[in-house]
């Protein structure tokens, strides 16, 4: 079942004529008759978990904004979407940008932000377009503006671009951005919900979390709860990619197995020239890497879903996490030091700079598998990665140091042999001639 | 430094969308804008004159020109290639991308030809993993990246410059 991407492909959907064609602000319409307080409950309902990475129930969220008399509370949807392997965000905003914008005023309205944001990430100019389009056309049809079909309520939605800095999409130093400062992550609490922007009582969302409030507004929560499984309800952007023959962004109710995902023709399609699976980063590069062998099934040896709960069944010994969506599939030719050096890197880059965990250890565990990758490593070095990043998980302020961490951390967990051989074999590794068939099948064991 | 009429009149939108005395929001817009305006970097003359602007100290514009990638601190060639780099293109053979661009155009990362033409800049993560390799190029994206495509896109550049003179 499709609920947010099921028009995607009709011509023209991107306009409004079009986009109202086919059912489009019908959610609104039923959702500006109703209380503000009545919308928050039927999120609550539905269930809707934060489809940003952390999977926080959306309405819960919602009902801990404050409140307090003669100040102004603000909307922000985050849609700085920087996380490697995660592209569903600029799918949804490039092709149905009116359903981000429809799901924006329900839920402006149900917040009662009579000034919201969408703050971008800079390099997705071209769909800063798209939106301020969109918003355009929105207005002109009294969608926006003051006195929303005529309900006496105002808003205004601004698209605001961010300019290269994947901490933005943390949501306090989102909103230090938007301040027109740095951005460096606050420290919590308090949280957005009290002091947000300016101070004021904020909710920060994923663009995904905003636009599938249009159709709990239009199935009511209740319907929304009842699809999916477990906790895990509702649909879930699912964007892939890597060694599979079908890159691209997938809705998918949240039963589907892992296997079927990535082997199914309606998916993935399998992985190219017929080659191996050696492993998988199921959302996005923070959460751990899984080899082929505990990928489709459980530690337990049950199959395992693409939901929140069955990623993560085993914990980071043998399980993952759901995180953002972003699927990244690596075959049996790939190198997982050099997998990990690179996502090393992006988080040395990204490092605000604020903790000397975060700072200097994403620094060093840069050099290091560098180091090893090109075959000037020491079997010490093994050890000193894995004591680096036990040094930086949970002692940071923000959850960039715990991203950086987790992912060489599930590498030597799973993959300590690729690193043993590149030391061991310093003249391929830097030829780059891996020998890597000896990886190709899965581990018959794990280290934990 | 100056802005054009139909830039400053933009200038003047984006600061009217905040409440008062939160204009200091409009920064990162404004020198988006800035760095268009000049050339595709921004100058210490640049900043100071986006913090009258905005009536903040040169210091503030400093703080947040020096923390976001996109803004250049240094001229830049007319094209700037941002190949990115990161995992799930590097699957995809994004090395290779960037080494074919080194050699076909001689200069190494963070460096510009000699004509002012090129700047080949090393990006992480563009948000395009299923499109991979990929590099940015001005507003738009380049994706599937092959040899061939890359050759095109040099040509293409090229061309515009000649056609620009
Ligand atoms: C380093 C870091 C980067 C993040 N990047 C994003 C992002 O690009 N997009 C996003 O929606 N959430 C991102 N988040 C999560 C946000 O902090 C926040 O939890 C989310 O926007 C809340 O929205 P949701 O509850 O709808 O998911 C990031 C978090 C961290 C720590
Ligand atoms: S953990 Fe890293 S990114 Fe987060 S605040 Fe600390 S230094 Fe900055």
């Amino acid at each position: 079942m499709k609920l947010l991407l099921e028009n995607a492909h009709i011509e023209g959907i991107r306009y409004y004529e079009i986009y109202r064609k086919h059912g489009g602000y019908r959610a609104a319409e039923k959702a500006l008759k109703m209380a503000p307080d009545e919308i928050v409950e039927e999120v609550k309902k539905s269930g809707l978990r934060g489809r940003g990475g952390a999977g926080f129930p959306a309405g819960m969220k919602w009902s801990f904004l404050a409140k307090p008399e003669g100040v102004p509370r603000h909307l922000v949807c985050n849609a700085d979407e920087s996380e490697p392997g995660t592209f569903k965000d600029r799918y949804l905003m490039e092709f149905l940008p009116h359903l981000l914008i429809e799901g924006l005023l329900i839920s402006s309205f149900a917040l009662g932000s009579n000034l919201t944001f969408i703050y971008i990430r800079g390099e997705y100019a071209w769909i800063v377009d798209v939106l301020e389009q969109a918003i355009a056309e929105a207005k002109t049809n009294g969608w926006l503006g003051k006195n929303i079909q005529g309900t006496g309520f105002d808003c205004e939605i601004h698209v605001q671009r961010g300019a290269g800095a994947y901490i933005c999409g943390e949501e306090t130093a989102l909103l230090e951005s938007l301040e027109g400062k740095r951005g460096n992550p606050r420290i919590k609490p308090p949280f957005p919900a009290v002091q947000g922007l300016w101070l004021r009582p904020t909710v920060v969302n994923n663009v995904e979390t905003l636009a599938a409030v249009v159709p709990i507004m239009n199935i009511g929560g209740e319907a929304y709860s009842k699809i999916g499984v477990g906790r895990s309800t509702g649909t879930k952007l699912i964007s892939a990619c890597g060694n599979i023959n079908k890159p691209g962004v997938y809705e998918i109710e949240m039963n589907l197995s892992v296997e079927e995902f990535i082997y199914s023709d309606e998916y993935c399609s399998g992985i190219p020239k017929g080659k191996k699976l050696k492993a998988c980063i199921p959302g996005g590069s923070s959460v751990p890497i899984v080899p082929a062998n505990l990928l489709f099934k459980t530690a337990k040896g049950e199959t395992r879903y693409m939901n929140y709960e069955s990623l993560s069944d085993g914990g980071f010994a043998t399980g993952t996490m759901m995180g953002s969506g972003g699927f990244i599939v690596l075959d049996e030719d790939q190198c997982v030091v050099r997998h990990t050096m690179t996502l090393a890197r992006f988080y040395n880059h990204e490092s605000c700079g604020q903790c000397s965990p975060c700072r200097e250890g994403t620094g060093w565990m840069y050099k290091i598998l560098k180091n090893i990758e090109y075959g000037k490593g020491k079997m010490s070095d093994i050890d000193l990665l894995w004591d680096i990043q036990g040094k930086i998980e949970g002692n940071t302020i923000c959850p960039l140091g715990d991203a950086a961490a987790w992912p060489v951390a599930a590498a030597i967990r799973h993959f300590r042999d690729e690193f043993e051989w590149h030391v061991t074999h310093p003249e391929e590794a830097q030829t780059r001639n891996y020998g890597l068939a000896h990886y190709a099948e899965p581990l018959s064991t794990v280290t934990v | 430094m100056k802005f054009s009429e139909e830039k400053l009149k933009k200038v003047n939108e984006i600061i009217a969308r905040y409440p008062d005395g939160k204009q200091k929001s409009a920064l990162i817009p404004i020198l988006h804008i800035a760095q268009e305006e000049n050339n595709g970097w921004l100058d210490v003359t640049t900043m100071d004159h986006v913090a009258i602007m905005l009536n903040i100290l040169p210091i503030e514009v400093y703080e947040v020109a020096t923390f976001y990638s996109m803004f250049n601190l240094k001229p830049v060639g007319k094209h700037v290639f941002e190949v990115c780099r990161t995992g799930p293109c590097m699957l995809n053979g994004s090395d290779d991308i960037i080494q074919y661009i080194k050699d076909k155009l001689g200069i190494n990362e963070g460096e510009t030809t000699s004509d002012g033409l090129f700047t080949l800049k090393p990006a992480e993560c563009l948000g395009a993993c299923g499109y991979a390799p990929m590099m940015q190029l001005g507003k738009h994206y380049r994706e599937h990246l092959t040899k061939e495509k890359v050759d095109l896109i040099i040509d293409e550049c090229r061309r515009n410059a000649a056609k620009n003179n």
